[in-house]
């Protein structure tokens, strides 16, 4: 595609004005093309000084598009940024020009860059009486009201600069300036330049996106955050989000040239940027003729001012005073040009048709103003409810639940002496509810307004101007390519509401969600409906206002700050051991410590060989322990555990199974008895809070008249599991006070001793069937009594082990682990723990649901082992039973699947756990697990396949 | 490490790790923000009828009433007693004087509806300081840790990122907080906090 080149540097660039700093000059590309701009440019205003005009191409349709806006409200100027940072697709009139910038125009969307985003992006929580949204005058005034009261406000712009519509009108320099320099001498008050708020959520909860560092280019400090997304919860807030200019839709409405009304006088005002040669403007509203005289001001020629009202006013009367050609009743039909604009034609409007001769204007640039559609998303969002409002033309705001006030043009008031005392006024009563009228009198004087000469001539609504052809070059949504011919084949298939419409024609989807496209929409489609744009309503407004990148809504959440890790006392001992990790919830693990050229499998043969015949170690310490203590505290776990609890004797522990009140096991562990009124209660790993909190909403809710407390510990110990024949040896070693003989200190008994010198609690549990300890010790002391029992137990091959071999021990006994092997809809008796299901006990949580004839059935999945034929065949975790081979026609019946699946060393074969229908019945029977095409064979048997007499428990 | 055990044993904190960090961003912020750990607290979990006899009892007992009004912090020259519940507190002291303190709490409560629990393994403090302790705590904090509405003496359980916490503004005269952090979540609270001083540390000023 042809691209002029300028003939000098900033042809379109007038020689005073705008609020760019013309001292220096920066450089940049664009579609590998170097120019220039300056500092207070956008990448827009730039590109327009240059005589850019065509920026990007559309989506669906690849036509030329140029500079639309002058702000987020963009639908056209979509571009790439490639340097000095990266950007997929943002509007090149809301980035601030850098020098090294270099950009590309995009067909419509975006593309990811390849390399990691090497930026920083965080977040913060701020707390604020008033939180003001908008810098415009009416912010401004509402900013400085609340501030003068002392009350901590918080004020966010989406600019670089404050002033809102003051900046682009050229109005109230000095007002503006004066309001700024007030502003930042109040301590209790933040203002957020470049922070765009993009979500009203509940109780005043509102999220903005502050833009931090991509102005300041290359030069941009590497530890300052790039982007900072601001969690703000505000007592009051104070809307002034200003009004958006919006577009006509009519023939060929998009051509580069064709452009907001305000947004070409901004570019004058702002940046000093002429947006063309010769302009015509075409206006159904007071707005087009101060920016028309703006742009004649400023040496651009007026070739037409075209008001779709017959009586144009006061306005139409000043602009023909100052020379200007005014065609009231009248309007653009249509735009020539190659893809830029060159003419446009403009005939009569009668009755909302066009009538009579075509006249042919040239110009490069048509400036347009239908209206203005006051900026009510975050009202919207908020819960607010919209009204139109017929003399404005408008979806005003009406009412909302939360304590909020829309103020300025947001609020459809559209002088500045009206937008200054509405601000004022809601900025006052918002940091002080309590305020009279009287206390709010004149809190600020307004501003000269240029743009009150006092009189003026109400807006029309015109959406569309019909003809010539189809409408299928009259653009509703620039940038989803939508035309009035889309809207008319939706309306045509029987689509009449606009959340319908939208979704039919995908308009007010696109990146700038409609902010220009999507009243029009409302307007063309009502036009075609034949209803009133109120009955019609707007579509819903939703977060986020404007794009919100992923990585700043990350912030710091990731990496390895992506979720927090949890490691116990000893987690470096793992490390120096190359531990391999298991993630356990939160916990890191060791899964298994691998020696030089070891895989896994090798690694959990030589550590279950060392628990099996020789000693090994383990970390226990994530184990739950929770403190249980009151004179109640028996009868308490009497109700929680299926078995009896209170009969337990100080110094001895019982193991204990909790059910939920379905029956259906929730946790099980150990439970030892500290003293007549405390308990000491431990739960697996992964349940240790819900077990907490399952103990707290039974004493909360249903037994507060019980006398106990309950109190988490499972950090004030580290644990030890100190496993196989030569434990004793080793624990004799470093505790010679503790009695060895299992007379002394039998199985599931604990003693309060001294190991490696440190005060330690020493229980006689095992969860692999060898002779085992588990030693507790204060965490601060974990790592030496660790490295102590290495040292102790080196003479006898002491091996530390993971979380897989505990796994392989604990199953070749049958344990089963609950989470695992239990799913929620397993009962302690289907895991052959029925035994420890107390008949005897009046009640505990679960006992009336083992009575149901669904929980009692013979025929309930039940744990079993699972013995493959081929000894060495690792079944598939989760793999299903069936019971016939050849399989029968589908549907072919589940006998059940596989929870645990090892190879064992001891039984020098493979087995696994499996919850099989009516299991125990079918113990020697063989059955079939389907791996791939394979039928496998195995055969059900017990599931305690290792010692099963318990001889090897006391050593 | 030795394996006398005759030799008194050195306990190692769950930030010992840190210690060098911790200090290299309080000299590098010039003070800006202070961190350390404050590492082996005594910790008691005290659970008892506020407006029972054991509760008269403990301010015998400790010198210092455990505070009713919620979310506040009670000092005494050598304790502080952190409000987390009606009837629930933390007991903090010196390092070390956890089953002295204990000792006398049960003391002080035997017989009554009460429980106390040696909880000083549970969590460990980080000491978050200086001038712009409250704007690194606000990365992450819900809470807001402005002076009007969570001063010295404010406590409350509250989250920093992803990890629990329990802070504490300190009093008038050690400004900063006491963050109390569990044991195994205190590596990752401690990242945290060094990641997010990264912009405290060198002079981020010229951002405008």
């Amino acid at each position: 595609m042809p691209r002029q080149l300028p003939s000098s540097a900033h042809p379109f660039r007038l020689p005073t004005g705008g609020r760019i700093d013309r001292s220096r000059t920066l450089t940049f590309r664009f579609d590998g093309v170097a120019y220039t701009g300056h500092p207070g440019d956008t990448l827009a205003s730039a590109l327009l000084a240059c005589g850019v005009r065509q920026v990007a191409t559309s989506i669906k349709l690849g036509r030329a598009r140029g500079v639309f806006g002058v702000g987020s409200e963009e639908p056209n100027a979509l571009v790439r940024i490639e340097a000095p940072y990266a950007e997929a697709m943002v509007t090149a009139t809301t980035v601030e020009l850098c020098e090294g910038l270099v950009a590309f125009g995009l067909p419509g969307r975006g593309r990811l860059p390849d390399g990691p985003d090497p930026a920083r992006y965080d977040a913060v929580y701020a707390h604020c009486d008033v939180l003001v949204v908008g810098a415009g005058p009416a912010g401004l005034a509402a900013a400085l009201a609340a501030a003068r009261t002392g009350a901590r406000v918080v004020l966010a712009d989406e600019n670089g600069e404050l002033g809102g519509s003051l900046l682009g009108r050229g109005a109230a320099d000095d007002w503006g300036a004066r309001a700024r320099d007030e502003l930042a001498g109040f301590p209790q008050t933040r203002v957020l330049r470049r922070t765009t708020v993009f979500g009203y959520y509940d109780d005043n909860y509102l999220l903005a996106l502050e833009r931090r560092t991509a102005h300041l280019g290359a030069a941009a400090p590497a530890h300052v955050s790039r982007e900072r997304v601001w969690r703000i919860r505000a007592g009051r807030v104070v809307l002034a989000t200003g009004a958006h200019e919006r577009p006509i839709a009519f023939a060929d409405n998009d051509r580069p040239g064709v452009m907001l009304a305000s947004a070409a006088r901004a570019y004058v005002h702002r940046f000093g940027v002429a947006p063309g040669r010769r302009a015509v403007v075409f206006t159904a509203c007071d707005s087009g003729y101060p920016a028309a005289l703006d742009l004649a001001a400023a040496g651009t020629e007026v070739a037409a001012i075209v008001d779709a009202r017959p009586q144009a006013g006061l306005w139409a009367q000043r602009a023909r005073d100052a020379g200007l050609p005014v065609r009231a009743g009248h309007a653009v039909t249509g735009t020539s040009g190659d893809p830029c604009l060159t003419s446009v034609a403009v005939r009569e409007l009668r009755d909302g048709e066009p009538t009579g001769p075509v006249a042919v204007v040239d110009a490069d640039t048509l400036l347009v103003s239908g209206g203005w559609n006051p900026t009510v998303h975050l009202f919207s969002q908020a819960g607010g409810t919209l009204r139109h409002d017929p003399a404005r033309v408008a979806f005003v705001p009406r009412e909302c639940r939360q304590a909020v006030e829309v103020v300025g043009s947001a609020a459809g008031a559209f002088t500045l002496a009206e937008c200054v005392a509405d601000g004022a006024r809601a900025g006052a009563r918002a940091a002080n509810r309590e305020a009279t009228e009287a206390d709010l009198g004149h809190v600020l004087a307004p501003p000269p307004d240029p743009d009150d000469i006092g009189g003026g001539a109400p807006p029309v609504p015109l959406w569309l101007v019909p003809g010539p052809d189809e409408p299928r070059t009259h653009f509703v949504d620039l940038q989803r390519d939508v035309t009035v011919a889309d809207l008319r084949r939706a309306t045509g298939a029987g689509l009449s509401g606009v959340e319908h419409l939208k979704r039919y024609t995908t308009a007010g989807t696109a990146h700038d969600q409609g902010r220009t496209s999507g009243v029009l929409t409302t307007g063309v489609a009502a036009h075609l409906l034949g209803v009133e744009v109120s009955a019609l309503g707007t579509t819903t407004y939703r977060p986020p206002y404007t794009p919100v990148p992923f990585a700043a809504l990350a912030g710091r959440d990731r990496g390895a700050l992506h979720d927090p890790v949890r490691v116990t006392a000893l987690h470096d001992q793992h490390l120096a051991r190359d531990a391999v990790f298991e993630n356990v919830g939160q916990w890191k693990r060791p899964w298994y410590y691998p020696l030089a050229g070891e895989d896994m499998a090798a690694a959990v043969a030589r550590e279950c060989r060392a628990a099996r015949e020789g000693v090994a170690f383990m970390d226990a310490s994530t184990l739950g322990k929770i403190d249980v203590q009151g004179a109640d505290a028996g009868v308490f776990l009497d109700r929680l555990y299926t078995n009896m609890i209170s009969t337990l004797k100080p110094g001895r522990i019982r193991y204990g199974v909790m059910c939920r009140a379905d029956g259906m096991v929730l946790d099980d562990g150990t439970v030892l008895r500290t003293a007549d009124d405390r308990f000491l209660v431990t739960t697996t790993t992964g349940n240790a809070a819900a077990v907490l909190d399952w103990m707290e909403e039974w004493l909360q809710t249903e037994w507060p008249q019980l006398r106990v407390h309950c109190a988490s510990v499972t950090e004030q110990w580290a644990t030890v599991a100190l496993v196989g024949p030569r434990s004793r040896d080793v624990l004799s070693a470093l505790a010679p006070q503790l009695p060895s003989s299992s007379d002394d200190f039998p199985f599931m008994a604990w003693r309060d001793t001294r190991v490696a010198g440190v005060a330690a609690r020493v229980c006689r549990i095992s969860f692999s069937g060898e002779l085992a300890y588990e030693i507790n010790v204060p965490p601060w002391y974990a790592p030496h009594v660790w490295e102590a029992i290495a040292r102790a137990g080196a003479p006898y091959g002491i091996t530390p082990y993971g979380t897989e071999t505990m796994h392989v021990l604990r199953a070749e006994k049958g344990y089963p682990v609950v989470g695992q092997d239990t799913d929620g809809t397993v009962t302690p008796q289907d895991l052959g723990l029925g035994w420890a299901v107390s008949a005897k006990k009046r009640d505990f949580v679960g006992k009336r649901s083992h009575a149901r004839a669904d929980t009692a059935r013979p025929d309930r999945k039940q744990l079993v082992a699972l013995l493959p034929d081929d000894r060495h065949t690792l079944l598939p975790e989760g793999g299903q039973v069936v019971a016939d081979a050849p399989l029968p026609a589908p549907p072919v019946p589940m006998l059940g699947h596989i929870t645990s699946s090892y190879r064992s060393t001891a039984l020098g074969r493979t087995f696994a756990l499996a919850l099989v229908r009516g299991g125990r019945e079918r113990v020697g029977q063989r059955i079939y697990v389907p791996v791939g095409s394979v039928l496998v064979p195995v055969t059900v048997a017990e599931p305690v396949l290792y010692d099963p007499e318990g001889a090897r428990r006391d050593g | 490490m030795t394996a006398d055990t005759e030799q008194p044993l050195a306990p190692v904190s769950p930030l010992v790790r840190y210690a060098g960090r911790f200090a290299a961003v309080t000299r590098a912020s010039g003070g800006a923000v202070r961190l350390a750990e404050l590492p082996l607290l005594a910790q008691l979990s005290v659970r008892l009828d506020a407006k029972g006899p054991a509760a008269e009892a403990v301010r015998f007992a400790l010198g210092l009433a455990l505070p009713v009004e919620p979310d506040t912090v009670a000092f005494s020259d050598e304790l502080a007693a952190l409000w987390l519940g009606p009837d629930e507190w933390l007991v903090v002291g010196r390092p070390g004087s956890a089953a002295g303190l204990e000792e006398r709490l049960r003391a002080a409560v035997a017989g009554e509806h009460a429980a106390v629990t040696d909880v000083s393994g549970q969590r460990t403090t980080v000491l978050v300081g200086g001038a712009r302790a409250r704007d690194l705590l606000a990365h992450g904090c819900p809470l807001d840790l402005h002076p009007r509405a969570f001063g010295p003496g404010r406590c409350a359980q509250t989250t920093l990122a992803r990890a629990g916490v329990l802070l504490a503004g300190r009093d008038e005269h050690r400004p900063g907080y006491w963050l109390l952090t569990r044991s195994s979540f205190a590596g990752y609270v401690a990242d945290w906090l060094l990641d997010a001083a990264t912009e405290y540390v060198a002079d981020a000023t010229s951002i405008t």
